[in-house]
């Protein structure tokens, strides 16, 4: 009984994995790689839903639609990294000034709270269809699977060009990348902005997987990405490029995997986003008191 | 100024460029806090004129207003109306620090800023080897640029031409202070700016990067101005010796002028120049390069 309910939970929590993928390589990118606290993201995600479950039910290509859902989450890090940048908001606070900004705008969008999408043609019809699978989970992993190798190779490639290099030197030490000519703030509203399409294209695969877009369904996106990244990266001590984008996705399917676990084990859904909460205090709390109990000295918290 | 200077047979077309002086600075003022209790005149109408391939140490007391002088030379700041920057004949004082890289390489006190801890040595290299130049989406480094990469880190003697791939952060202070110089360099910048490069360091590994920097100084030809603290150096080091005082140069000697310079002789000609005793013994208590207790 126990394989059976795992058979039917590791597929799922694999497909979760990695359409959630997308959210945490853009919190990845954001926290990680720029040190650029990001919380557009909770409004990002549901803007990427909402964009491309508007266009589908209007009748456009589901693919066209999810582009141009990847498009609307890149002006929304546009948004932020601009506040930012040209009018040195902090990074916290204008992510929040768009985070809820959106909350509205995802309203106006939709033209109420959610959109359904249970008799439209999202991408997974249309792949299923083209590809003549019929059972469910089996073309939603092809679909999230195929978007995910398309994603890893871009950023993978990417990330190591003159650019992608610029970028990760500008979370390291902007100071340096300045000095050697680099306008630094271009390359963090390039990689704002790329982690928000990246987190808006997950919003439109998710609605469009589970059949609506919803006004609430960004709520705590921002925590579960950071605890995807955290778990990847503590499983997998990764090094190198590629090696952290698939710890960040192998963390993004583990965590699912718990929470579908824990579900399945009569966790009450409305307890997830408290539990995903008290996951990342711990994760982030243990190095510290770590190093507490070992008596080093560590400097107060940062307050932004 | 050396304005009128006519070079012989020279095919210039600009009248300009017959100038002799590399960097250029006029009447640079720099104001800190302006309009507060804490305003601060960190530079007082500099004038300075720097000759191509001159080494220029920097001496002076604290808030002198050395760090300010090479901040301003860096566009980290612009300085106050009226102030000019002129490298090469080409006026520069509006353009920010990025867009000053391609002529002005640094290197600062903590090895921490000139270098990136979470990158590999080569991805640093790779930042550094672009210095002022567009990048594009080519791959960042490459076989031909590895290369290009061991060869300029092999002179250190450190080893480091075999680590490409070490992240820096694991690095000694004095190791990555070495890979901070040869990543300023590496691209050839017209000016090199030191800013007291060596003070945080062991006197072993001060004098290993002062060698170095001496080296590369020569090897490239490479227009230098060096901040110092510390008087033995600035004698010992350089073509050229400027003293500050209170945003002001108040001593400014040419080779010969300072060849047969004592510490103490420097001390004397700072007391004269600026009007007051020499308060600031930390410079006469360090003979080294070392905080405190020095084994020179």
């Amino acid at each position: 009984m126990l394989l059976a309910a795992l058979s039917n939970i590791l597929p799922f929590s694999l497909y979760e994995g990695l359409v959630f993928g997308f959210v945490a390589i853009g919190v990845y990118l954001t926290f990680r790689v720029l040190g650029f606290p990001d919380l557009t993201v909770d409004g990002s995600f549901t803007l990427g839903a909402a964009v491309a479950a508007v266009l589908i039910a209007s009748g456009v290509n589901p693919f066209l639609a999810t582009l141009a859902a990847l498009g609307a989450g890149l002006c929304a890090g546009l948004a932020t990294s601009l506040l930012n940048t040209k009018l040195r908001i902090p990074a916290l606070l204008a992510s929040i000034l768009v985070m809820v900004a959106l909350y509205s705008i995802n309203l106006r969008i939709m033209g109420g709270a959610n959109v359904s999408l249970l008799r439209e043609v999202t991408i997974f019809d249309q792949v299923s269809e083209f590809l003549g699978i019929g059972t469910r989970i089996a073309y939603q992993l092809v679909v999230a699977s195929v978007l995910a190798v398309i994603v890893f190779f871009i950023l993978n490639w990417f990330l190591r060009t003159e650019i992608g290099l610029a970028l990760r030197a500008t979370g390291d030490n902007e100071q340096m990348v300045r000095g050697f000519g680099v306008n630094t703030d271009m390359t963090t509203i390039l990689g704002v902005s790329i982690a928000n399409g990246l987190v808006a294209l997950g919003g439109a695969v998710v609605a469009q997987g589970q059949g609506f877009a919803d006004v609430g369904m960004g709520i705590g996106m921002i925590v579960m990405g950071l605890a995807a990244v955290i778990i990847g990266e503590a499983l997998f001590r990764p090094k190198g490029v590629a090696m952290l984008l698939l710890a960040v996705l192998g963390g993004t399917f583990v965590y699912r995997l718990f929470i579908s676990i824990a579900l399945r084990l009569g966790m009450d859904p409305n307890d997830l986003k408290l539990i995903t909460a008290v996951l990342v205090i711990i994760a982030l709390a243990v190095p510290y008191l770590q190093k507490k109990v070992q008596h080093e000295w560590l400097p107060p918290a940062a307050r932004w | 100024m050396s304005g009128c200077h006519r070079r012989q047979g020279g095919k210039i077309v600009i009248l300009m460029s017959e100038n002799k002086s590399l960097l250029r600075l006029k009447k640079i003022t720099k104001v800190f806090s302006k309009g507060t209790i804490d305003q601060v005149t960190a530079l007082d109408k500099i004038n300075l004129d720097v000759d191509a391939e001159d080494y220029i140490a920097v001496i002076g007391s604290n808030g002198a207003g050395k760090t300010t002088l090479l901040n301003i030379i860096a566009g980290v700041y612009p300085p106050e109306n009226g102030g000019r920057i002129i490298v090469n004949d080409r006026e520069v004082s509006g353009l920010s620090e990025y867009r000053r890289a391609h002529y002005v390489g640094r290197v600062y006190q903590d090895p921490h800023v000139g270098t990136a801890a979470k990158m590999s040595i080569e991805e640093n290299m790779a930042m550094a080897l672009l210095r002022g130049q567009p990048r594009g989406l080519r791959a960042a480094s490459n076989k031909q640029r590895r290369e290009l990469f061991r060869e300029a880190l092999a002179p250190l003697g450190l080893g480091l031409e075999k680590r490409l791939s070490a992240l820096v952060g694991t690095l000694s202070g004095g190791q990555r202070q070495a890979l901070a110089l040869v990543m300023a360099t590496l691209s050839k910048p017209a000016i090199l700016l030191l800013d007291e490069h060596v003070a945080t360091l062991d006197p072993r590994t001060a004098q290993i990067v002062l060698d170095l920097t001496n080296m590369i100084v020569t090897r490239e030809k490479m227009t230098t101005i060096m901040v110092t603290h510390n008087m033995e150096l600035a004698l010992r080091h350089g073509n050229r010796l400027i003293m500050m005082h209170k945003g002001r140069i108040v001593v400014d000697m040419n080779q010969t002028q300072r060849s047969d310079l004592t510490i103490h002789d420097l001390v004397v000609a700072f007391e004269r120049a600026s009007g007051e005793e020499f308060a600031d013994d930390s410079v006469l208590l360090r003979p080294g390069n070392v905080v405190g207790i020095s084994d020179l």
